[in-house]
């Protein structure tokens, strides 16, 4: 059965040169270097975008789309990532940047901010009535969401069901927009500013959503450009600097920005793919139980650190903390409402979260347990240095290639020399017998 | 056909806190690989960790033996070390001899090995006071 993966990046194989960044890179070995150039692994990707922050040839290139693409709808709403407002200096308030935003040509904005709210209250909510396995797993960062339904199988009931700020920013002002306008919702499109590909793939694969609420997201490095100019142009008096966004919304940024609306002892919050694999692993050995919540952030720092941002991190964190001194404190949502709202209407997924675990060695254990001794005795022979010449990004993993059929030992240029020495030996060893069998006849 | 059966060993050293939970982590990734299913992946991940840190708390080096058939996962966890005195003591959920030390560090909670025996479909302890631990626990693949 072949399973049928969107992803949100592409090699263009005509700039890449096959220098092997992406294959050092990336995190969950899903790249290799074929015939020069890199491919990725499918089932093995989860979006996470480390290939497009190495690439020194710009060779990957995220699936987000362009502003050109949104003429599709009638109408069109911006949903910015609080991470937008950190690409600005810190004195160009929400409300500049939501004005210059509808200047780039989007009808109207959506902040975030007291979507952020909701999903804080429901997550609450959800965790009060809650009897399954500890810890829970946040899912508002689809790279976390793809690498427990990849690599971590069994805790995919351990994800958090509260829909993601995002997408309850994008039902609502759907919603309200039909109204206002009496278009249907199917001819609004409502287009998330996004910091990384990664919520590209949410919008197309809407794990744990029947569908997304979501139509389309342009990434914040494509749009900057024009953005700032529009930002530049903004003239006339904004009378709603704020915008709508709190300080409690934008802290969902980074990492423990998130205000604790849970007791400090019972959560973790993590950040970094290697990191959050250590965690992952501790989970899944049973250790993390004590705690009720993780929140989980693909990107070094969190969103600020998104692989399509143009700001450091660091500075955008700055920037960000710098932010939610002048913005109101929130929430900016009234409690009862929300709780009246969960009940009602709900914020929870509507469909099961599903597994996607990598492909085993084989589908049938006794040929799979053959494939492993296999694999095993081959890389007992490798030099284990982890070089990547062959064009996978380990000697194990590339050991696990052969077995798989992907490659071959040939590949492997330390095998390929002893080969080769072996071959001047033979050939020395012939000359040698031939010079003493002629020496034998005189 | 010859009977297949996959087999791995992981040494584990006493007091070494910082490679703590890495045999643990080796033999999960494997049965992964191996196409175990996911929810007798995790009874192991979660006995086999539990046993890992018994000898890292306890013991002064220990090995563990992981066998897997399209039948069954088999662990041997065998230690040098002090011993349990009383087993059936040990047994006893909330019963531990941790110092305060390895509470510090979130275990101690007394419930190592009852979760290991949770986890398993046999479990075999046996000990040696002053020599050593041997404990043996079979998870079968198929209900």
């Amino acid at each position: 059965m072949a399973a049928q993966y969107h992803h949100s990046l592409r090699i263009d194989a005509d700039r890449c040169d096959g220098c092997m960044s992406c294959l050092r890179a990336c995190p969950t070995a899903a790249v290799r270097v074929r015939k020069g150039r890199a491919i990725t692994l499918e089932d093995r990707c989860i979006d996470c975008g480390e290939c497009i922050r190495v690439c020194p040839r710009i060779a990957v290139l995220p699936l987000t789309d362009q502003l050109a693409d949104l003429s599709k709808f009638d109408c069109t709403i911006a949903v910015p990532s609080p991470t937008l407002y950190a690409q600005f200096d810190a004195e160009t308030l929400p409300g500049v940047i939501t004005a210059a935003l509808k200047k780039c040509g989007f009808s109207d904005v959506e902040c975030v901010s007291s979507a952020c709210d909701v999903a804080k209250i429901a997550t609450e909510m959800f965790l009060n009535d809650y009897r399954g396995e500890y810890p829970l797993i946040s899912s508002f960062c689809p790279t976390v969401v793809r690498l427990v339904q990849v690599k971590y199988p069994e805790l995919v009931g351990q994800l958090m069901p509260v829909l993601a700020p995002r997408e309850i920013a994008a039902r609502d002002a759907k919603a309200r927009k039909s109204v206002e306008t009496g278009l249907p919702p199917e001819r609004i499109g409502a287009v998330y500013i996004a910091p990384c590909p990664s919520k590209m793939v949410a919008i197309l694969e809407h794990p744990g959503m029947r569908r997304s609420y979501l139509d389309t997201a342009v990434s914040i490095s494509d749009l900057f450009q024009t953005l700032a100019a529009a930002v530049a142009h903004v003239s006339e008096p904004v009378d709603n600097l704020d915008a709508g966004e709190t300080a409690s919304g934008v802290g969902w940024a980074f990492l423990g920005g998130l205000p604790s609306f849970l007791p400090a002892e019972n959560t973790l919050a993590v950040a970094g793919l290697p990191n959050l694999i250590r965690i992952l692993d501790d989970v899944e050995k049973g250790r993390l139980r004590k705690y009720a919540y993780i929140e989980c952030h693909a990107c070094a720092e969190g969103c600020v650190g998104g692989p399509l941002t143009v700001e450091d991190p660091y500075v955008a964190r700055a920037k960000t903390i710098k932010l939610m001194q002048k913005l109101p404190a929130g929430p900016a949502v009234d409690r009862r409402v929300i709780e009246r709202r969960y009940r009602d209407e709900g914020f929870l997924m509507d469909e099961p979260l599903a597994s996607r675990p990598l492909q085993p060695l084989d589908e049938d254990i006794s040929r799979a347990i053959t494939k492993m001794k296999e694999r095993d005795r081959i890389f007992a022979g490798l030099p284990r240095i982890d070089c990547g010449a062959c064009g996978a990004p380990t000697c194990r993993a590339f050991a696990e290639d052969i077995v798989l059929g992907g490659a071959e030992e040939g590949n492997c240029v330390f095998f390929y020399q002893r080969e080769l020495d072996n071959r001047i030996e033979d050939l020395a060893r012939l000359v040698q017998v031939h010079k003493s069998n002629e020496g034998g006849v005189q | 056909m010859a009977a297949q059966l996959f087999e791995s060993v992981y040494d584990v050293t006493g007091r070494d806190f910082t490679n703590a939970g890495r045999a643990s982590t080796a033999i999960k990734d494997t049965l992964k690989r191996l196409g175990v299913p996911p929810a007798v992946v995790r009874r192991v991940a979660i006995a086999s960790y539990e046993a890992e840190m018994n000898v890292v708390m306890y013991a002064t080096r220990g090995r563990i033996l992981l066998q897997v058939s399209p039948q069954d996962v088999t662990l041997e966890v065998a230690d040098e070390g002090p011993g349990i005195e009383n087993i059936e003591l040990a047994m006893q959920e909330g019963y531990s001899t941790a110092t305060q030390e390895m509470r510090e560090m979130g275990f101690g909670a007394g419930m190592g090995l009852p979760n290991i025996r949770r986890n398993a479909d046999e479990f075999d302890l046996t000990s040696e006071v002053r020599r050593g631990t041997r404990l043996f626990i079979r998870v079968k693949q198929a209900a």
